[in-house]
């Protein structure tokens, strides 16, 4: 019965989401607020009833139901609690399930922030909000439905896809899905402002914490999941260039785009269309993410989803969505009035540069995901756009604005002061060279561009905080003056630091990459291998079986030099009800490098294929990425974005200011 | 009853929680004026601080400050009176809340009718392993029966239960191993070299391979008398061409044979179609190749399947059809049969029974409506 009450809310929500679109579009129309007010409590009933569908759900996992098709054609009794859990969202039905359950979870967000909205914005926002809903969870409901019943219940189920039960899937896709769903909302920020007719600092201000918020965690799941494939795809690379990847890559750039254009227009009132525009793109980049991924118009690890019929209806959802807001930008968008000017150098210039070089990015991630997919459809060729080709476009277009982000970052506001600004990033980049001399030195014959990379990298970290720390330390003496003085400092100025600091450390962890070295044999037990800096001898080969798999354990010894490091299992496995195999690579870090280890096939002779990486520095990859999210919250909690409520707003302007 | 019940308290609750705002009497006002006031004087504030930390110049600044001034000065024009004109507005929430009250129960028994299954239980797997009722629960009885041979592999008892049960499914492979396991755990038998050589000949399509003449051969050292045996030795001889030697053994089997042998039927109509006059279909059938062999067994099996689709039907003939239809790994084609036998016999209850258990049996399950 509770799957049935499971899927009787979520029929329950598709109408209540129709209402959360209707009603509150005529209230901002007709100007009145009891029609616009019934949007909030719409919201919150739909999340309310999503949430029970995806508990039932979830139940059903938990209780191996297998008279539900979704759990018997994707779990199994004997997996481990966790895996039956994740296992909800492992397939193509629950993850839909889970995308509607955060879209109305943000919906019901927006409905509760009252105080930091203003009203008719909030009843526009809700009702286009309340639009996607409706789109999702009718395709949800018609073309995916995980509640489907089986007659008579087999009584064991087929199990997860064996590559989806880690760890790495419990938190990876709910992370990416909070980021694609968060502009959702910014999206529908984008298009009540545009039904409304006025946009302004008020809305800047409105919608830059969601999408703050969308991208620290649309930036946390791309770096859970290029973790999850460097462990377990086994071959060692953490980024392939893959057109699942680059769904989510391409929103990611947009985003990034938009967190900085909404910074001009709200504190200057200028770049209205353009950000208008960034925010109607950088949601449909996510549909169109997710129209790539769930149509099953690629093959790839990731496209557990393909039906053709699908691939049409979220067409649509795509066609409509995109077609739609830009065809209401193209009505309304002349009517903006234009805000606040400044010079040609200028902040809001560096600005404006940013984001053409981010929206070039952009472009270039587009076309080389989509001209394979567009070209296999007009003629039938398969072509594959690989590395080679991302390298020679999208690298060169964002050196130089890793290279312009020091100096946009510390000029003034309306009208800078270019040299002023370019003194003071000298001392970065003196520092920076210095590195890089050192380091082509010391790695001399070895690839010329890791130095010039960890160079960069070390130039965006240095320049992130010595702005910062002039600023605090110059005129300020004493331990505890320059507290005080760090500690006034908006937070929001902290964030920026940390997240461009982030994009250093990662571009340092991805130079250094260069300087990684593989190795391959075939060991019998006692045999070594050496790659880069690493031993590693084969200690064991033994079976031994898990709750639903059985697997071949190697262990091994590694060496570093003299030093004795920690031993490390590496698996082969197979899953018995799938009859899959895959692999489990046996990882230790050692500092922020990593020795990696992956088993191939056995041979006859008794010995095993072994690969072994010495992947030097290579974590930074995604601790810079950590340390960007850590900014995008650490702004998030920023005081102005919590002194929009007029009351409060009046008291803390008054408030008295830490000494400048 | 209970879930409709149930399903009811729900709809009134998504309609009421939809409802509340219209119904209430204080109606709330747009009240943006007041957020953009504050906007803007944080945003000059905000100018300030920027102006001590050097991050504007003092020029700038008193523009930035009037530009900011200028904003919300347009704000608080643009802040129009709220159209508080109580009759339509008293209209609107009428016709809002009767398409509330209208569109969301009306839209969710539309969807959930389509796809729901109200009537189903859940089937939680723990609760189905330890319910008595498991005799009726087909599936679950194999289960246990493969969790306990996977504890215990050589239980030669238990691969002889399961043996037959497999080759009833259609899991020819697994029969043959099952019973090759059995032979080898709970001793030879004439019977089970018989039917591990019957699943090999399925698993192969028909054909009597090397390996099931084998298998036969043993049966017929233990019982020379094994029917099975050696009506697949006949078939064997009658693929090899030796359509002679193939009448005399049937022969031979059905002289020696019971009058009330079950079997009889079945021999009698091969030996009829290798007899049969030299134009019979039948009698065709039997001197083609192998693969078209099964190719007109097949076509039987569709007329059968063609004459029953035109209407009516026994149970009988239908247990008959699906049967030979998952014989012959038309699994599709099974479905389909099953479900439209339960449509036409869906007045007798115990036929229905029947065919559920018939489902269980052959691992026919079908997605529900």
């Amino acid at each position: 019965m509770i799957v049935e009450i499971g899927h009787f809310a979520l029929a329950l929500a598709l109408g209540v989401a129709v209402i959360q679109t209707v009603v509150p579009l005529w209230g901002v129309a007709r100007q009145d607020p009891v029609l616009a007010s019934v949007g909030p409590a719409a919201a919150i009933a739909c999340f309310l009833l999503v949430a029970l569908a995806f508990g039932s759900l979830m139940f059903s996992y938990v209780a191996s139901d297998f008279s539900v098709e979704n759990v018997a054609s994707n779990s199994h009794s004997a997996q481990p609690l966790i895996f039956k859990l994740t296992s909800v969202w492992g397939n193509h039905e629950g993850s839909m399930l889970l995308w509607v359950l955060i879209l109305v979870l943000f919906g019901a967000l927006v409905a509760l922030s009252r105080r930091s909205l203003p009203a008719r914005l909030r009843a526009g926002a809700l009702a286009a909000q309340g639009s996607i809903t409706v789109a999702f969870l009718a395709f949800t409901l018609l073309t995916s439905n995980p509640f489907r019943r089986l007659v008579p219940a087999p009584a064991e189920g087929q199990d997860l896809n064996p590559l989806l039960q880690d760890l790495g899937l419990a938190i990876h896709p709910p992370l990416l899905y909070v980021g694609y769903v968060g502009f959702s909302i910014s999206y529908a920020f984008a298009v009540a402002a545009l039904i409304d007719g006025r946009i302004d600092a008020v809305w800047a201000r409105a919608v830059r914490p969601w999408t703050l918020l969308a991208w620290t965690f649309l930036t946390l799941g791309i770096s859970m999941g290029s973790y999850w494939a460097y462990y377990e795809l086994g071959w060692g690379g953490w980024w392939f260039w893959d057109p699942v990847e680059n769904a989510s890559l391409m929103p990611w750039i947009a985003g990034t785009a938009l967190i900085h254009s909404t910074v001009v227009m709200e504190k200057r009132d200028a770049l209205k269309v353009w950000t208008i525009l960034l925010a109607i793109l950088t949601f449909s980049l996510s549909l169109l993410g997710a129209f790539i991924v769930r149509s099953g118009v690629l093959t790839s690890v990731h496209s557990f989803a393909t039906d053709p019929q699908r691939g049409l209806f979220i067409l649509a959802i795509l066609v409509f969505f995109v077609g739609g807001s830009l065809a209401l930008f193209a009505w309304r968008a002349p009517l903006l009035r234009q805000g606040g000017l400044f010079a040609p150098i200028s902040r809001e210039s560096a600005l404006v540069v940013n984001n053409l070089f981010l929206a070039t990015a952009c472009a270039t991630v587009f076309v080389g995901t989509l001209y394979p997919l567009v070209l296999e459809m007009l003629t039938g060729d398969k072509i594959s756009v690989g590395p080679p080709f991302f390298n020679a476009t999208f690298v060169p277009v964002i050196v130089p604005l890793l290279l312009l982000l020091p100096i946009g970052q510390s000029l003034a506001w309306k009208r800078g002061d270019l040299l002023g600004a370019a003194q003071r990033a000298q001392f970065a980049f003196g520092f920076a060279v210095l590195v890089t001399i050192a380091l082509l030195a010391l790695t001399r014959g070895g690839p010329v561009l890791a130095p010039l990379g960890v160079g960069l990298g070390v130039f965006l970290v240095v320049s992130a905080f010595w702005d910062l720390g002039e600023r605090v330390v110059a005129r300020a003496s004493g331990a505890a003056a320059i507290w005080s003085r760090a500690r006034g400092l908006p937070r929001s100025i902290w964030g920026t630091a940390f997240a461009h600091a982030g994009v250093g450390v990662t571009v340092i962890g991805i130079a250094a990459t260069a300087w990684s070295t593989e190795g391959i044999g075939f060991l019998k037990p006692g045999q070594s291998l050496t790659s880069g800096r690493y031993t590693f001898t084969l200690e064991s080969l033994a079976p031994r079986s898990g709750p639903n798999f059985t697997e071949e354990v190697a262990r091994f010894k590694i060496r570093s030099g003299e030093r004795e490091m920690k031993p490390v299992e590496s698996m082969k496995r197979m899953y018995t009800a799938r009859a899959m195999p895959t692999t489990e690579a046996g990882i230790r870090s050692d500092g922020f490098s990593q020795a990696y280890v992956s088993l191939g096939e056995r041979e006859a002779d008794g010995s095993i294929a072994v690969r072994a990486y010495d992947k030097p520095l290579v974590l930074l990859i995604w601790i810079g990425s950590l340390i960007m999210a850590f900014g995008g919250a650490l702004s998030l909690t920023d005081r102005r974005f919590r002194v929009a409520a007029p009351r409060r707003a009046a008291s803390a302007a008054t408030m008295p200011q830490p000494a400048e | 009853m209970l879930i409709w019940i149930i399903f009811a308290v729900m709809t009134g609750a998504a309609v009421l929680s939809v409802l509340w705002p219209l119904g209430r009497r204080q109606p709330p006002i747009f009240a943006d004026t007041a957020g953009a006031a504050s906007l803007y004087r944080a945003q000059v504030a905000e100018i300030e601080r920027d102006l001590g930390r050097r991050l504007i110049g003092a020029a700038e600044a008193e523009a930035a400050k009037a530009e900011a001034a200028r904003r919300l000065l347009r704000a608080a024009e643009v802040e129009a009176a709220p159209a508080g004109d109580s009759e339509p507005s008293l209209r609107r929430r009428r016709a809002a809340s009767a398409i509330a009250l209208s569109c969301v129960p009306l839209l969710a028994l539309l969807v959930y009718g389509a796809y729901g299954s109200p009537s189903m239980p859940d089937q939680p797997l723990a609760a189905r392993l330890k319910s008595d009722a498991a005799g009726q629960d087909f599936a679950i009885a194999l289960a246990r029966i493969e969790a306990h041979l996977a504890a215990n592999p050589n239980d030669g008892k238990g691969w002889s239960v399961l043996a037959p049960v497999y080759l009833r499914q259609g899991r020819f492979e697994d029969a043959a191993k099952a019973f090759a396991a059995a032979i080898r755990l709970d001793g030879p038998t004439a019977e089970r070299h018989a039917a591990r050589g019957e699943a090999l000949i399925l698993a192969a399509g028909g054909v009597v391979t090397a390996g099931a003449r084998e298998a036969l051969a043993e049966a017929v050292k233990l019982d020379p008398a094994n029917p099975r045996a050696r009506f697949f030795l006949a078939i064997g001889q009658e693929q090899d061409g030796k359509i002679p030697e193939a009448i005399a053994s049937l022969q031979a089997l059905l002289a020696g044979a019971p009058a009330d042998a079950p079997w009889r039927g079945p021999v009698a109509a091969r030996l009829e179609s290798l007899q049969g006059p030299a134009d019979s279909a039948a009698a065709a059938i039997a001197k083609l190749p192998a693969q078209d062999q099964s190719a007109a067994i097949r076509g039987m099996v569709d007329s059968l399947a063609a004459r029953l689709g035109e209407g009516g039907g026994t149970l009988a003939e239908w247990s008959r059809l699906i049967r030979s239809q998952s014989v012959l790994a038309d699994r599709p084609a099974a479905l389909k049969s099953l479900a439209t036998a339960r449509e036409r016999l869906a007045a007798d209850p115990d036929a229905l029974a029947a065919l559920a258990a018939l489902a269980g049996e052959l691992g026919l399950q079908e997605a529900s409506r």
